[in-house]
């Protein structure tokens, strides 16, 4: 993908994150696990009435408002998701629904933990790339779920980002320079079919798994395209908490400098499929035109894609038509525990 | 609970659903009447000279109440709001608020509309989705 | 078209009749009817029922057939009338029609509805089928929150208080007290209903009227049957029966505060009576809400657009005022079983006019107005009667 004179561009991007927050501490107190330290302050709760689908089309707005382009061009949807409304019935076909796509396109919903937003991403530039479509909408989105008293139960949050790619051009606000995937069977964290909530392998789920596998894309990307770590301007891992991205960026021997601005995970807590996503829209919305960004997300199961995004002119005008992400970090309600259950729907009338 | 016959038919959902997703409202080119969905005769004067219109997305908000004794598919966003808004082209739509506390919604406040699940057709059924609207960012 | 008449009238107390089912209240009502005019059952023609919601509240369709079975006047004509909470008044429009077109010598209007076999989280999906089911009832619109947008916007515009809407509801179940056949027979004070747990707000939980059972009928006759039957005193002729309806969602009228159907459903009305607003001495009016009865004066022509909370204020429909209203409860105190209001509201104007409405009796009330109202005003039904002396 992506080889030779044919790049794939970014012509529009959005993110989005629910409204409501729960602090770490409330969590913990409804636990008694007060002693515990918290692996980030505060996470995004959606409000009773959203998915992962309906933020989804949410996100997907501000992109295509962004690209500027009539949505029944689009020629591809693809959804990364591990928590869509429906176990069989794809989001995609309602996104497209919602957002005048349909009906002539290819559509599907992709699977792969936190890894499926980038990966989705990957498969259209694929479709671009090749002549087979002209415009193409890649989602990462999840309102993903904690087993309650669980560790992740702190961090499990929810957002989407969307991005609408193209064949590079003047329109484009990024493009694509090239891209690594490192992919292994590693069980470090699953949900079987029918169980409601994943299961984890503790501290398996480190070196194992999302340092290994960040590590070997970041180094296959590299190998790949001769460039160096120090090449890039901003550097944007997947972000379960707030500690593996700083220790991820220590490995790899990049300064928190370049880290900071797409580590968000302490604010709004693990978006999953959308949480590489969403760092590499905050960093889209501040970076300068010529710059390069690495994004590197984790999947677990377990896979990293690895990408090399450089800016471009446009981006500077464009990245206003729509809410920067920062509208949607500063725009928060602080819930309590219990608020917390309902609007997850954790806790239900009959 | 009431679950069965029109509750849980899947074709109505299907059948309005892009009216409701895209919000397609109709202007009568006769009379200048504005409504929301579409429809072939307009509302006030009989014409069939309608054009199909998109709405707009953002509105103001005409008039409100706080549903607080929910039939049985909305008892679960007990109490929840809503509110006649008024598009920014005058078509008036009949719809929930949200993301925003109950006693904070005023008349003439500004909101836009928002991709939301409306109900559920039971634990098993399909997903209602439509437009709510909330305060404009 | 021929004259039509009122000969007899009768009604089951409103309340939670437990203990009777739907037919066995429609039984009740015609046997109360046609003892009070005085007939034979088997010389009545048609029969023309009132009901909003069997369907979902009994599963029972074809009332028709049931009521003249369970009756036992098979082979009689005999069919249902919808049009939400305005179905009573529409079953009584048909009935008029049957007479006065010369088809039917003697028919029933009956109106039945019983709403308390079912949960109030039920009832209220039934009630909401008054309105569109796919853009109303889908956004989760309650019956009581459509009442709510109007009464909220009515406050908004006219600067109108809560408490000068709220007390229509004193004043109905000040009259109460002295109907037998009342739902409720207690006072309310203002504060009372002010203080009232909110239902969706602004309206109150003593704003609305109550849920119950009951039917109510009458025996209508032509001008050649009456030497026929038994009643000679207390006929009352029926001076103007109208229908009108208007566009069935608030959201897509022009005014959220008026009700098109009572203004073109008045005017028909006066016209077919030959008579003016002042002429009438009596009105039963739809007052489901405080709001609505406010409303309901004003499209009625009684006061100007958002001043009608003056006549309930300033004693206007009081025993002795001006436009006496809702004088035996209304429907926040009398009862408001929906398909059956109707009619109910005729038996009490037709109280009246025979001089039989004991403490509620308004000095020589010639002329009475009924106002039938089915969802948010998608249709209206007036009917004007006189007391034939």
């Amino acid at each position: 993908m992506a080889r030779g004179d044919h790049k794939v561009g970014i012509i529009g991007y959005g993110a989005y994150i629910p409204r409501y927050r729960i602090r770490g501490e409330e969590i913990a107190k409804a636990w008694g696990q007060e002693h515990r330290k918290l692996p980030i302050k505060e996470k995004s709760v959606p409000n009773i009435d959203e998915d992962s689908l309906t933020i989804a089309v949410e996100a997907s707005c501000y992109a295509i408002k962004m690209a500027n382009i009539d949505s029944s061009e689009i020629g591809a949807v693809y959804v990364g998701s591990e928590s869509p409304p429906y176990a069989v019935k794809p989001s995609a076909t309602v996104l497209a629904e919602a957002l005048g796509i349909t009906p002539e396109l290819i559509a599907i919903d992709m699977e792969f933990a936190c890894r499926a937003g980038t990966t989705a991403l990957q498969s259209v530039a694929a479709l671009v790339a090749s002549g087979y479509i002209r415009y193409g909408l890649a989602v990462g989105t999840d309102t993903a779920q904690g087993r309650p008293s669980d560790e992740l139960e702190y961090t499990a949050a929810s957002g989407a980002a969307a991005f609408v790619l193209s064949e590079k051009s003047e329109e484009t606000v990024a493009y694509i320079e090239d891209s690594y995937s490192y992919v292994t069977d590693t069980p470090d964290f699953w949900r079987r079919d029918t169980k409601r909530y994943p299961m984890h392998a503790f501290r398996f789920t480190g070196k194992p798994a999302y340092f290994k596998h960040i590590y070997n894309a970041v180094k296959g990307l590299l190998n790949k395209t001769g460039l160096t770590i120090d090449d890039f301007n901003y550097v944007v891992f997947h972000q379960p908490n707030e500690k593996f991205p700083i220790r991820m960026a220590k490995m790899l021997g990049v300064s928190y400098d370049k880290l900071k601005t797409g580590l968000l995970s302490p604010y709004i807590g693990n978006t999953y499929a959308a949480a590489s996503l969403i760092g590499l829209c905050a960093v889209l919305d501040k970076a300068k035109p010529g710059e390069r960004i690495l994004v590197a997300s984790f999947g677990s199961g377990a896979g990293s894609d690895a990408l090399s995004i450089i800016t471009q002119d446009s981006l500077v005008e464009k990245r206003n038509r729509r809410p920067d992400i920062y509208t949607f970090i500063n725009r928060k309600t602080y819930i309590d525990y219990s608020t917390y259950l309902r609007y997850t729907r954790s806790i239900t009338m009959r | 609970m009431w679950e069965g016959v029109f509750t849980t038919s899947v074709s109505r959902v299907w059948r309005e659903r892009i009216k409701k997703y895209r919000l397609i409202g109709g202007y009568c080119v006769k009379c200048g009447k504005r409504f929301y969905p579409v429809r072939s005769f307009c509302p006030k004067c009989g014409s069939n000279k309608i054009k199909e219109i998109i709405l707009p997305r953002k509105g103001r908000v005409i008039s409100y109440t706080i549903i607080r004794t929910p039939p049985a598919e909305f008892k679960m966003y007990a109490p929840y709001i809503v509110a006649i808004v008024e598009l920014e082209d005058g078509t008036r739509i009949l719809a929930q608020l949200t993301d925003i506390p109950i006693n904070e919604v005023k008349i003439g406040m500004q909101v836009e509309a928002v991709f939301r699940r409306y109900r559920e057709q039971g634990e098993e059924g399909i997903i209602e989705y439509g437009i709510k609207f909330r305060p404009v960012l | 078209m021929r004259k039509v008449f009122v000969t007899g009238i009768g009604a089951t107390s409103i309340g939670e009749h437990w203990d009777k089912s739907l037919r066995d209240l429609m039984i009740e009502a015609a046997s109360r009817a046609i003892e009070d005019a005085g007939i034979q059952k088997n010389m009545i023609e048609a029969v023309f029922i009132g009901n909003m919601s069997s369907s979902i509240l009994q599963g029972q369709e074809h009332l028709g057939s049931l009521f003249t079975t369970w009756f036992g006047i098979p082979g009689c004509a005999a069919f249902r009338s919808e049009a939400a909470c305005a179905s009573g008044g529409v079953a009584f429009h048909s009935a008029y029609l049957a007479v006065a077109s010369g088809l039917y010598d003697c028919v029933i209007a009956l109106g039945v509805e019983k709403m308390s076999d079912v949960t109030s989280r039920d009832l209220s999906s039934a009630l909401i089928m008054a309105d569109d089911q796919e853009y109303t009832a889908f956004v989760g619109a309650t019956f009581v929150g459509l009442n709510a947008l109007v009464y909220r916007t009515y406050m908004n515009k006219f600067n109108v208080k809560q408490e000068d809407i709220a007390f229509f509801s004193v004043h109905d179940h000040y009259y109460a007290i002295n109907n037998p056949i009342s739902q409720f027979k207690f006072e309310v004070s203002l504060e009372q209903v002010l203080t009232s747990p909110l239902i969706a707000d602004p309206i109150r939980l003593l704003e609305c009227a109550p849920t119950g059972d009951g039917a109510a009928a009458l025996v209508l006759c032509s001008e050649r049957k009456l030497k026929s039957i038994e009643r000679r005193e207390g006929i009352v002729e029926v001076l103007a029966s109208s229908v009108a309806t208007d566009i069935l969602s608030l959201q897509d009228r022009d005014d959220i505060t008026t009700l098109n159907a009572t203004k073109v459903s008045m005017k028909s009305a006066l016209r077919q009576a030959k008579i003016e607003r002042k002429d009438i001495d009596v009105i039963e009016l739809h007052d489901a809400f405080t709001i609505l009865g406010v409303i309901h004066l004003e499209d009625m022509g009684f006061a100007k657009k958002g001043m009608g909370w003056r006549l309930v204020k300033e004693g206007e429909i009081a025993l002795g005022g001006n436009i006496p209203t809702n004088l035996m409860g209304g429907l926040k105190a009398q009862g408001h079983p929906v398909g059956a209001t109707g009619i109910y509201q005729i038996y009490d104007v037709i109280l009246q006019l025979r001089n039989e409405a004991g403490r509620n009796q308004v000095d020589n009330a010639e002329i009475g107005l009924s106002q039938n109202v089915g969802g948010v005003g998608g249709t209206v039904t007036i009917n004007i009667f006189k007391g034939v002396r």
